[in-house]
């Protein structure tokens, strides 16, 4: 039983909460995840692992209410427990001094580039933050991350917050304003969390530049263990198991087009709920 | 005659989870156990992995002291309810029995089974564990090996504590066989007879993530088993294996045993599977994973490329199958998944397959026919090839000696690379039966027992 201590709506859907979990908060390190099942009937579900206290023994979980299992899971408050907690999963965030690295977060990927920003700005990086979502209402986590960026955007769909359009169009125009003028301030390394969808366009337009680029995927999970093979999505033409092997994979050689169909997997079932 | 347990009406049974076999009546189990000669030199113990001393339960039994017959077993098996329902006995046991030479062999299974649903009641509890020592000892995963290792160790005395990385302890028993074949409830009277012997079960860990094993010596365990079980699934490599209704055995079989998809959506884990379905093997495991897929209402073909004479799977168990209407589509070896625009299955393409000379596994070789290929009309794939050893804990200890095929090195006393650290079970044979790795479990405690005193020795 791991027991709530706080509990913050964060945007519409997007719940934060801080949970008791000594040890794995005394273990886990940015870009592992942890498996979660709210009540014995539940599912087990994977989540990122936002922030941490090592001290108090805590984990920060940040999620979308995006099915079935989220909404049962945002339905706990504090002083409620969850039944199981599994973790740190997954292999940590490669973490080190490249130069200059561009965070890109979507959506409720935001709290999941959290960790890494905080991790890469320690490690001595100039870190660029780039964060978007539909509207102005969805952006979590800005002030936070204003803080810990040497540069920061904001883009929304509507451009109700931020720069209208998308997270690819800041990137772009980073691009070509460095090239422009100088190659010192060129990044070493692109890091993005996000929809599938805008992974895949971070990846293919970082591709064009040659820019090392790093993805955390969420396929569909089972123990996360690396025992079902649930999570298999195909990395430069290898079968890989994303609860072992990733989460994180090198996002020009992922094949997004076929991790959005496992995706789809038992959509149906779910909505049925 | 060989005495048969009742087993659920095939048309019931097939629309339902609940166990096959109904067991042995008491006068079904009278007449059985009066049918044993009580040899004075039993061969049937030979052929018993943990030595269980059969006549003596069986006499005990025929004296109508269920409880004592348990307790007998118990001596050596730790998980007898468990056993007397899954253990290959044809091979093992009831092999050797004298009267197998005219095939009506004591039916020991069943027998055993008796025992220990009949005898549990003032059995769990009442095993003396030897004085406690203090002396605290880690097993890692709470499967049969582990399960074993750690009561044996309990009754010799020490502190054990183990650690299972799902949400629930049983490894194999609770994700992996079904509830047809063994009841989650006697899973669950298992562990509550291996807590009672002082056994502590703490879920949600995963050696290697959580803790790694120098953790677990600094919080002062003497000693770690690791257990970890043939958790790997293997995939053909053929095309379209990464199609929506494409499932590994194992995740088929962890979504409906241990999350009870079953029961979605009572229980909340979804499976999605369509109507006509391919379970590409045919050992064990293909088995339980075609006759899950059955009570879910699909027509289930298990695709083989051998005939049934070389299946790996138990003969009671493709009888079973049969009779619940699994068809064998034998002589037949998938070649390609086929998928539909949204990326689920739409067809299993195969070639047709003859035997040739035997292999170097003695099996007679599959040879392909030519032009023979032709398309499975199915919409969803179970791949039942096989599962190799867990990698994870030899990836995240770089210490732990790791064979090329996977499995952890062990030395004849089973201990690892690493000093004071043990394994056995499928992580050290690779997929065997639950038996085989309670066997090895049992000779895990013994060394590690001898270890500790040897160490305790050397100390003074
Ligand atoms: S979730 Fe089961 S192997 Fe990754």
């Amino acid at each position: 039983m791991f027991k709530i201590i706080e509990k913050t709506n964060l945007a519409p859907q997007i719940k934060k909460i801080v949970v008791e979990a000594g040890e794995i908060a005394r273990k886990a390190r940015p870009g592992q995840f942890v498996v979660i099942v709210s009540k014995e009937s539940s599912e087990r579900i994977p989540l990122t692992i936002a922030d941490l206290n090592p001290q108090e023994g805590t984990i920060t979980l940040i999620f979308q209410e995006i099915g079935f299992s989220t909404r049962e899971l945002g339905l706990l408050g504090p002083g409620d427990s969850i039944q199981h907690i599994l973790g740190p999963l997954g292999q940590p965030t490669d973490i080190e001094n490249f130069g200059t690295v561009i965070c890109v977060g979507g959506g409720v990927g935001i709290a999941e580039i959290y960790p890494v920003v905080k991790a890469m700005k320690k490690a001595g990086n100039r870190v660029l933050g780039i964060i978007g979502a539909r509207k102005e209402s969805l952006i979590i986590l800005k002030e936070e991350l204003r803080e810990l960026c040497d540069e920061f955007f904001i883009t929304t769909d509507d451009g109700s917050l931020g720069k209208k359009g998308l997270v690819t169009d800041i990137l772009q125009d980073l691009f070509t304003s460095v090239e422009k003028s100088t190659h010192t301030l060129y990044p070493n390394r692109v890091y993005a969390v996000g929809p599938v969808v805008m992974m895949q366009a971070v990846s293919n337009l970082t591709k064009m530049y040659n820019i090392k680029t790093i993805v955390s995927l969420n396929p569909i999970m089972v123990d996360a263990t690396g025992m079902c093979g649930s999570c298999r999505v195909s990395v430069g033409g290898k079968v890989v198991f994303g609860c072992v092997d990733g989460p994180e994979f090198d996002g020009h050689q992922v094949d997004f087009e076929e991790l959005k169909k496992r995706l789809n997997s038992f959509k149906e079932k779910e909505d049925s709920l | 005659m060989r005495n048969k347990a009742k087993q659920q009406d095939i048309g019931e049974r097939i629309k339902n989870f609940s166990e096959v076999s109904c067991g042995y009546s008491n006068d079904q189990a009278r007449l059985e156990t009066e049918r044993c000669l009580l040899c004075k030199e039993p061969l049937c113990v030979k052929g018993c992995p943990v030595g269980i001393d059969i006549p003596s339960f069986i006499r005990l039994l025929r004296e109508n002291k269920p409880e004592e017959a348990l307790r007998k077993i118990k001596e050596k098996n730790n998980l007898p309810a468990v056993c007397g329902r899954v253990c290959p006995q044809e091979d093992q046991c009831e092999g050797r029995c004298i009267l197998n030479k005219k095939n009506i062999p004591i039916n020991i299974g069943a027998l055993e089974r008796y025992a220990s649903d009949y005898g549990k009641q003032s059995a769990v509890g009442s095993q003396q564990s030897a004085k406690k020592n203090n002396l605290k000892i880690a097993v890692v995963g709470s499967g049969p090996a582990g399960l074993t290792a750690a009561a044996d160790l309990a009754k010799m005395g020490f502190l054990v504590t183990l650690f299972e990385s799902l949400h629930s302890a049983g490894g194999v028993l609770s994700y992996g066989i079904p509830e047809f074949r063994l009841p989650k409830k006697i899973v669950a009277e298992e562990l509550g007879y291996i807590q009672g012997l002082g056994v502590e079960i703490k879920t949600d860990i995963l050696i290697g993530k959580t803790f790694s094993l120098n953790e677990l010596f600094e919080k002062g365990y003497r000693a770690v088993f690791l257990g970890l079980g043939a958790g790997l699934p293997q995939f053909l490599g053929i095309p379209g294996e990464n199609l929506d209704r494409v499932y590994s055995a194992n995740e088929f079989l962890t979504r409906i045993n241990l999350m009870k998809a079953y029961k979605f959506p009572e229980y909340k884990t979804p499976i999605n599977i369509g109507k006509k379905i391919a379970v590409i093997g045919a050992g064990n495991v293909a088995f339980d994973s075609a006759r899950c897929a059955l009570r879910l209402g699909c027509e289930v073909s298990i695709v083989y490329r051998r005939t049934e004479t070389e299946m790996p799977a138990r003969i009671e168990e493709i009888e079973n199958a049969q009779e619940e209407g699994v068809h064998l589509q034998l002589l037949t070896q998938p070649l390609r998944i086929l998928g539909d625009d949204k990326g689920f299955v739409r067809g299993l393409e195969c070639q047709k397959m003859k035997l040739g000379e035997p292999d170097a596994s003695g099996r007679k070789r599959p040879l392909p026919l030519k032009d023979s290929d032709f398309v499975l009309d199915v919409d969803t794939v179970i791949v039942a090839i096989g599962q190799t050893p867990n990698p994870l804990l030899g990836k995240a200890e770089s210490r732990i000696k790791v064979n090329p095929q996977g499995t952890i090195f062990v030395d004849e006393n089973l201990m690892t690379s690493i000093p004071g650290v043990f394994a056995g079970g499928d992580i050290v044979t690779g997929a065997d039966t639950v038996i085989a790795a309670m066997g090895a479990g049992k000779k895990a405690a013994l060394a590690i027992d001898n270890y500790l005193k040897n160490q305790v020795k050397s100390a003074s």
